[in-house]
Protein backbone atom coordinates (compact mmCIF):
# COMPACT_ATOMS: atom_id res chain seq x y z
CA UNK A 1 0.00 0.00 0.00
CA UNK A 2 1.83 3.77 -1.23
CA UNK A 3 2.25 5.77 1.71
CA UNK A 4 -0.12 8.91 1.88
CA UNK A 5 3.21 11.03 0.36
CA UNK A 6 3.48 8.77 -2.39
CA UNK A 7 -0.33 8.56 -3.18
CA UNK A 8 -0.65 12.54 -2.86
CA UNK A 9 2.51 13.07 -4.76
CA UNK A 10 1.73 10.78 -7.54
CA UNK A 11 -1.78 13.17 -8.03
CA UNK A 12 0.32 16.69 -8.07
CA UNK A 13 2.68 14.78 -11.07
CA UNK A 14 -0.18 13.71 -12.90
CA UNK A 15 -2.71 16.72 -12.28
CA UNK A 16 0.08 19.77 -12.89
CA UNK A 17 2.76 17.70 -15.19
CA UNK A 18 5.39 17.96 -12.74
CA UNK A 19 8.26 15.40 -12.74
CA UNK A 20 7.69 12.74 -9.86
CA UNK A 21 11.48 13.05 -8.45
CA UNK A 22 10.93 16.95 -8.14
CA UNK A 23 8.39 16.18 -5.53
CA UNK A 24 9.55 15.85 -1.72
CA UNK A 25 7.97 15.93 1.35
CA UNK A 26 9.69 19.20 2.30
CA UNK A 27 8.23 20.57 -0.90
CA UNK A 28 5.84 23.66 -0.26
CA UNK A 29 2.94 22.93 -2.76
CA UNK A 30 2.69 27.04 -4.09
CA UNK A 31 6.06 28.15 -3.40
CA UNK A 32 8.17 25.37 -4.51
CA UNK A 33 6.09 23.57 -7.04
CA UNK A 34 4.16 26.34 -8.51
CA UNK A 35 1.04 25.08 -7.87
CA UNK A 36 -1.75 27.86 -8.14
CA UNK A 37 -5.13 27.84 -6.60
CA UNK A 38 -7.06 26.41 -9.43
CA UNK A 39 -4.60 23.34 -9.90
CA UNK A 40 -4.97 22.95 -6.39
CA UNK A 41 -8.82 22.20 -7.01
CA UNK A 42 -7.87 19.24 -8.73
CA UNK A 43 -5.82 18.30 -6.68
CA UNK A 44 -8.31 18.61 -3.97
CA UNK A 45 -10.50 17.01 -5.94
CA UNK A 46 -8.41 13.88 -6.69
CA UNK A 47 -7.08 13.76 -2.46
CA UNK A 48 -10.20 13.80 -1.56
CA UNK A 49 -12.01 11.26 -4.00
CA UNK A 50 -8.56 8.74 -3.27
CA UNK A 51 -8.89 9.16 0.70
CA UNK A 52 -12.62 9.63 1.28
CA UNK A 53 -11.87 12.71 2.44
CA UNK A 54 -12.84 16.51 2.69
CA UNK A 55 -10.25 18.43 2.97
CA UNK A 56 -11.21 21.96 5.05
CA UNK A 57 -9.61 23.92 2.44
CA UNK A 58 -12.30 27.18 3.25
CA UNK A 59 -11.07 26.61 7.08
CA UNK A 60 -7.49 26.24 6.37
CA UNK A 61 -7.92 29.41 4.02
CA UNK A 62 -9.35 30.93 6.20
CA UNK A 63 -6.79 30.68 8.97
CA UNK A 64 -4.22 31.77 6.68
CA UNK A 65 -6.02 34.80 5.94
CA UNK A 66 -6.49 35.51 9.48
CA UNK A 67 -2.84 35.06 10.57
CA UNK A 68 -3.42 32.16 12.74
CA UNK A 69 -1.76 29.42 10.73
CA UNK A 70 1.28 29.79 7.47
CA UNK A 71 0.67 28.50 4.85
CA UNK A 72 3.80 26.00 5.76
CA UNK A 73 1.37 24.15 7.86
CA UNK A 74 -1.12 23.01 5.37
CA UNK A 75 0.91 23.14 2.04
CA UNK A 76 4.25 22.07 2.61
CA UNK A 77 3.44 18.48 1.67
CA UNK A 78 4.81 16.16 5.00
CA UNK A 79 2.65 18.63 6.82
CA UNK A 80 -0.45 18.03 4.50
CA UNK A 81 -0.39 14.20 4.55
CA UNK A 82 -0.27 14.55 8.39
CA UNK A 83 -3.38 16.72 7.85
CA UNK A 84 -5.11 14.21 5.65
CA UNK A 85 -3.53 11.55 8.07
CA UNK A 86 -5.55 12.70 10.59
CA UNK A 87 -8.51 13.16 8.43
CA UNK A 88 -8.97 9.28 7.20
CA UNK A 89 -8.39 8.84 11.16
CA UNK A 90 -10.76 11.04 12.03
CA UNK A 91 -13.57 9.14 9.03
CA UNK A 92 -12.48 5.46 10.98
CA UNK A 93 -12.96 6.83 14.89
CA UNK B 1 -33.82 31.84 -22.70
CA UNK B 2 -32.52 35.11 -22.71
CA UNK B 3 -29.41 35.89 -24.73
CA UNK B 4 -29.21 39.47 -24.49
CA UNK B 5 -29.05 38.76 -20.77
CA UNK B 6 -26.97 35.99 -20.31
CA UNK B 7 -30.14 33.96 -19.07
CA UNK B 8 -29.57 30.51 -20.68
CA UNK B 9 -32.10 28.06 -18.99
CA UNK B 10 -35.90 29.06 -18.91
CA UNK B 11 -37.08 26.87 -16.31
CA UNK B 12 -35.72 24.16 -13.40
CA UNK B 13 -37.74 21.06 -14.16
CA UNK B 14 -36.44 18.82 -11.27
CA UNK B 15 -34.21 19.48 -8.10
CA UNK B 16 -33.59 15.94 -6.91
CA UNK B 17 -30.91 16.58 -3.47
CA UNK B 18 -31.15 13.16 -2.35
CA UNK B 19 -29.32 11.83 -5.88
CA UNK B 20 -27.93 15.40 -6.54
CA UNK B 21 -28.99 15.45 -9.75
CA UNK B 22 -31.26 18.77 -11.78
CA UNK B 23 -32.53 18.99 -14.85
CA UNK B 24 -33.50 21.84 -16.39
CA UNK B 25 -34.91 23.33 -20.23
CA UNK B 26 -34.73 25.76 -22.59
CA UNK B 27 -35.74 26.83 -25.61
CA UNK B 28 -32.84 28.81 -27.95
CA UNK B 29 -34.73 31.50 -29.59
CA UNK B 30 -36.08 32.02 -33.00
CA UNK B 31 -33.90 34.97 -33.48
CA UNK B 32 -31.03 36.80 -31.96
CA UNK B 33 -28.58 39.50 -33.17
CA UNK B 34 -26.20 36.73 -32.44
CA UNK B 35 -27.23 34.39 -35.58
CA UNK B 36 -26.94 37.15 -37.37
CA UNK B 37 -23.06 36.36 -37.38
CA UNK B 38 -22.91 32.95 -35.88
CA UNK B 39 -23.37 32.20 -39.01
CA UNK B 40 -24.99 33.95 -41.86
CA UNK B 41 -27.16 31.33 -43.76
CA UNK B 42 -26.44 29.16 -40.90
CA UNK B 43 -27.79 30.14 -37.73
CA UNK B 44 -26.28 27.75 -35.20
CA UNK B 45 -26.34 28.24 -30.89
CA UNK B 46 -22.65 29.36 -30.01
CA UNK B 47 -21.17 26.00 -28.49
CA UNK B 48 -19.54 28.64 -25.66
CA UNK B 49 -23.23 29.34 -24.81
CA UNK B 50 -24.41 25.69 -24.52
CA UNK B 51 -21.28 25.42 -22.10
CA UNK B 52 -22.90 28.23 -20.37
CA UNK B 53 -26.22 26.98 -20.69
CA UNK B 54 -24.73 23.65 -18.62
CA UNK B 55 -23.01 26.01 -16.21
CA UNK B 56 -26.06 27.43 -15.52
CA UNK B 57 -27.56 24.54 -14.87
CA UNK B 58 -24.83 22.75 -12.81
CA UNK B 59 -25.04 25.92 -10.46
CA UNK B 60 -28.30 26.13 -9.55
CA UNK B 61 -27.41 22.04 -8.53
CA UNK B 62 -25.15 23.38 -6.71
CA UNK B 63 -26.84 26.34 -4.93
CA UNK B 64 -29.32 23.66 -3.50
CA UNK B 65 -27.10 20.93 -2.47
CA UNK B 66 -25.74 24.13 -0.89
CA UNK B 67 -29.15 25.63 0.27
CA UNK B 68 -27.96 29.13 -0.74
CA UNK B 69 -25.41 29.34 1.42
CA UNK B 70 -22.91 29.72 -1.39
CA UNK B 71 -22.54 31.22 -4.77
CA UNK B 72 -20.90 28.69 -7.33
CA UNK B 73 -18.62 30.52 -10.12
CA UNK B 74 -17.10 28.59 -13.11
CA UNK B 75 -13.77 27.70 -12.77
CA UNK B 76 -12.79 24.83 -14.82
CA UNK B 77 -14.17 22.91 -17.61
CA UNK B 78 -13.18 19.59 -18.89
CA UNK B 79 -13.96 16.59 -21.92
CA UNK B 80 -16.52 19.54 -23.57
CA UNK B 81 -18.03 17.99 -26.63
CA UNK B 82 -20.24 19.90 -28.66
CA UNK B 83 -21.86 16.73 -30.36
CA UNK B 84 -24.11 17.85 -32.90
CA UNK B 85 -25.66 21.58 -33.91
CA UNK B 86 -27.78 23.49 -32.16
CA UNK B 87 -30.27 25.77 -34.11
CA UNK B 88 -32.89 28.65 -33.33
CA UNK B 89 -36.61 27.52 -31.99
CA UNK B 90 -35.24 24.20 -30.66
CA UNK B 91 -35.74 22.82 -27.03
CA UNK B 92 -33.03 22.01 -24.62
CA UNK B 93 -33.17 19.35 -22.22
CA UNK B 94 -30.30 20.12 -19.47
CA UNK B 95 -29.32 17.96 -16.74
CA UNK B 96 -26.24 17.80 -14.54
CA UNK B 97 -25.28 15.53 -11.63
CA UNK B 98 -22.54 16.61 -8.24
CA UNK B 99 -19.86 14.44 -8.59
CA UNK B 100 -18.00 15.91 -5.82
CA UNK B 101 -18.80 18.84 -3.12
CA UNK B 102 -15.41 19.59 -1.96
CA UNK B 103 -14.59 22.62 0.69
CA UNK B 104 -14.82 25.79 -1.17
CA UNK B 105 -15.59 23.92 -4.49
CA UNK B 106 -17.87 21.44 -6.56
CA UNK B 107 -17.49 19.07 -9.50
CA UNK B 108 -20.47 18.65 -11.83
CA UNK B 109 -20.78 16.47 -14.72
CA UNK B 110 -23.41 18.46 -17.32
CA UNK B 111 -25.12 17.75 -20.49
CA UNK B 112 -27.62 18.92 -22.90
CA UNK B 113 -30.19 16.43 -25.00
CA UNK B 114 -31.86 18.16 -27.99
CA UNK B 115 -34.80 15.36 -29.26
CA UNK B 116 -33.56 13.14 -26.89
CA UNK B 117 -30.35 13.44 -28.55
CA UNK B 118 -27.01 13.90 -26.71
CA UNK B 119 -26.09 17.28 -28.37
CA UNK B 120 -23.03 18.10 -25.63
CA UNK B 121 -21.72 17.13 -22.76
CA UNK B 122 -18.85 18.28 -19.85
CA UNK B 123 -17.41 18.17 -17.06
CA UNK B 124 -17.66 21.21 -14.98
CA UNK B 125 -15.47 22.53 -11.79
CA UNK B 126 -17.08 24.96 -9.53
CA UNK B 127 -15.59 27.65 -6.84
CA UNK B 128 -17.41 27.97 -4.41
CA UNK B 129 -17.92 31.11 -2.26
CA UNK B 130 -20.22 33.17 -0.07
CA UNK B 131 -22.54 35.58 -1.75
CA UNK B 132 -20.30 38.87 -1.56
CA UNK B 133 -23.10 40.94 -0.93
CA UNK B 134 -26.86 41.58 -0.20
CA UNK B 135 -27.75 43.18 -3.47
CA UNK B 136 -26.32 40.10 -5.34
CA UNK B 137 -28.06 37.21 -2.90
CA UNK B 138 -31.57 39.12 -3.99
CA UNK B 139 -31.01 39.07 -7.77
CA UNK B 140 -30.62 35.31 -7.37
CA UNK B 141 -33.56 35.03 -4.84
CA UNK B 142 -35.19 36.77 -7.86
CA UNK B 143 -33.68 34.86 -10.79
CA UNK B 144 -34.43 31.48 -8.77
CA UNK B 145 -38.09 32.43 -8.55
CA UNK B 146 -38.18 33.07 -12.14
CA UNK B 147 -36.73 30.25 -13.14
CA UNK B 148 -39.49 28.23 -10.51
CA UNK B 149 -36.41 26.87 -8.38
CA UNK B 150 -38.15 24.31 -5.74
CA UNK B 151 -37.64 26.07 -2.72
CA UNK B 152 -39.70 23.41 -0.73
CA UNK B 153 -36.68 20.76 -1.35
CA UNK B 154 -34.15 22.61 0.68
CA UNK B 155 -36.51 21.75 3.42
CA UNK B 156 -36.43 17.96 2.60
CA UNK B 157 -32.60 16.96 1.29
Amino acid sequence: MPSTFDTVANIISETCDIPRDTIKPESHAINDLGIDSLDFLDIAFAIDKAFGIKMPLEQWTQEVNDGKATTEQYFQLNNLCARIDELVAAKGA
Amino acid sequence: MRIEYFQLIDRIVDLNLADKTIRTEARVPDASTIFEGHFPGLPLMPGVLLIEAMAQTAGWLVIGVTKFTRMPFFAALKEAKLRSFVTPGQTLALSAKLLHEGSGFAVTKAEIRCDDKLACNAEITFRLVEFPNADFRASMDKMAALLEFPMGALAHG
